[in-house]
């Protein structure tokens, strides 16, 4: 019953991408519906991505046919809780900072002998397309729900990290000249109807935003992580595809970490 | 000693602080990130990336140039608008309410030949009948009517749309004109848009 709620929100908000704009009040609803569907896993779809994420994580795979219960996230071999509260973070076996999915592919790679190009083929979930990665993220960070994030900053490499997601963030190019900071810099801004978080300062915004990726999202029926959402704006920006796992994505994504530290974790989300 | 600078800095960037305390990275080594972000794009995809001198202006003082650094930016820009040839800014309003809501083209989803719009609608508020515009720029309802379709106000209008940076420095607004995402045909009827008396922007 609960499912057939979302397939109905689905098409309402098909409906809405053609060209019927919401209200205002119609949206909030709709943003206030989706956060009752959050912590109730007959109703988030999301529960799907972390139900296989965690088969996944077991599962012997690869060519040494290991699971993934020896990786180590940061907090000790196979430790899961808190893990994705604290990344990106330097990890010395690699000798360079990772966010989950760079290390996701590090682990499948060094335990499993998983051939990791083929899963990066498959990042992005779609018809016919399963993502392993999609589910992975997010049975880890759900593990981390109830938790803040607390950006790891001791090592050299990670202030490097943080200060160049900064710099990225303000960085505007391409033919329309745009930076993260374009649309994301000032509050109560919007692009046409669709109102744009401000993530220039640490603080709400920022927080409400990180807290809720990985989401479900109603619109693509996918379980969507942080370098989908940044590949998305990057597309938006007229800049080339992003490198799926590249250190320019680690670097932002420590920065709207450090920006969203303080606020409570609660994932998956969903969203339009 | 710029290690010593940049590890005093983390110190000092305690927990609730703001972003701008965030120690300034290297921009040799933001552009290595940069590069390998998009080491598998093709050289035509990469070129559109690197900084120009306005650009790079820009993101470095997060769009608060200094003083000098503002002058230079306003004469470089001003000195790359090109205007019609026959002197003549205003174009066809109907084809200009079409390059400001369409917001497609340049991508890298597009197909080649997707046309290229202005997507005005997306920052600017222009007519009372379109609700769904965004916020990023100023309200442009009445723009020349409030301006009493002076032609000098509608050939500076040219000169925003092909360049903003040419009056105002590290505008957030593109560069239509400079970059050649629009044509001058397309800039001209958005003018148009703005300064025809019967245009739905200024009823
Ligand atoms: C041209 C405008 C534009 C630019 C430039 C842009 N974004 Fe976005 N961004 C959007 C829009 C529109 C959304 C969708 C908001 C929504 O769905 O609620 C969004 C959403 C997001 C979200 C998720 C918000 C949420 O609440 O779920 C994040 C995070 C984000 N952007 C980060 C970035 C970063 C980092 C960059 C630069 C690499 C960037 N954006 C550049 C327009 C932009
Ligand atoms: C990404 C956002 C964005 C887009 C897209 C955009 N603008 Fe702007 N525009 C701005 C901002 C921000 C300003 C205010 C700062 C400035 O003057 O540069 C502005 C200012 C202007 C002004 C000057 C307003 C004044 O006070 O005199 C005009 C005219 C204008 N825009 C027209 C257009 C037209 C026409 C288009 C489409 C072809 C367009 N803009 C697209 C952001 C945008």
């Amino acid at each position: 019953m609960k499912r057939l709620s979302v397939a109905i929100l689905a098409t309402a908000i098909g409906f809405g991408a053609a060209g019927i704009a919401l209200g205002q009040s119609e949206s909030e609803k709709e943003i206030e519906r989706y956060r009752e569907m959050i912590n109730d896993p007959m109703a988030n779809p999301g529960y799907l991505w972390v139900d296989k994420g965690e088969a996944l994580w077991s599962e012997k795979r690869g060519s040494k046919s290991a699971s993934l219960e020896t990786c180590d996230l940061g907090k000790g071999p196979g430790n899961v809780e808190g893990a994705f509260a604290e990344m990106p973070r330097y990890f010395a076996d690699a000798d360079r900072v990772m966010d989950l999915e760079q290390r996701l592919l590090w682990c499948m790679d060094k335990i499993q002998g998983v051939d990791t190009a083929d899963v990066v083929k498959r990042r992005f979930g779609g018809p016919g397309v399963e993502s392993d990665l999609q589910a992975l993220v997010a049975f880890i960070a759900n593990k981390s729900n109830g938790m803040s994030y607390k950006l790891p900053l001791a090592h050299a490499k990670e202030q490097e990290m943080l200060s160049v997601g900064k710099a990225l963030f303000d960085r505007r190019a391409g033919q329309m000249d745009f930076a993260c900071a374009t649309c994301h810099a000032e509050e109560g801004k919007r692009i046409r109807l669709q109102g744009l978080p401000d993530f220039s300062k640490p603080g709400k915004e920022a927080r409400m935003t990180m807290d809720s990726w990985p989401t479900y999202r109603v619109s693509q029926s996918q379980l969507r992580t942080m370098q989908h959402r940044l590949w998305d704006c990057y597309r938006q920006m007229r800049h080339p595809v992003p490198e799926y796992g590249s250190d320019g994505i680690t670097a932002l994504t420590s920065y709207l970490v450090k920006m969203a530290e303080g606020g409570e974790i609660n994932v998956p989300s969903i969203k339009r | 000693m710029k290690n010593i600078i940049i590890v005093a800095g983390f110190l000092a960037f305690g927990g609730g602080a703001f972003a701008q305390d965030i120690p300034k990275a290297d921009p040799a080594t933001v552009e290595k990130y940069v590069q390998s972000m998009w080491s598998k794009a093709s050289p035509e995809w990469q070129a559109r990336v690197k900084l120009d001198e306005t650009q790079r202006i820009c993101s470095e003082t997060s769009n608060t140039p200094s003083q000098a650094q503002f002058d230079a930016i306003l004469a470089r820009e001003k000195a790359n608008v090109t205007y019609p040839a026959d002197g003549n800014v205003m174009g066809d309003w109907k084809r200009g309410m079409v390059v400001a809501q369409r917001g497609t083209g340049g991508q890298f989803s597009d197909a080649p030949g997707t046309y290229q719009g202005g997507n005005c609608f997306a920052c600017h508020e222009l007519t009372k009948e379109e609700v769904s515009y965004g916020t990023l720029g100023p309200s442009l309802l009445g723009y020349g009517k409030i301006r009493k379709f002076e032609p000098a106000e509608a050939k500076a209008a040219f000169a925003k749309i092909y360049n903003p940076h040419a009056v105002f420095p590290c505008s957030q607004m593109p560069r239509f004109g400079h970059t050649k995402f629009l044509t001058e045909e397309q800039i001209k009827d958005a003018v148009a848009l703005l300064f025809s008396p019967d245009s739905p922007v200024n009823k």
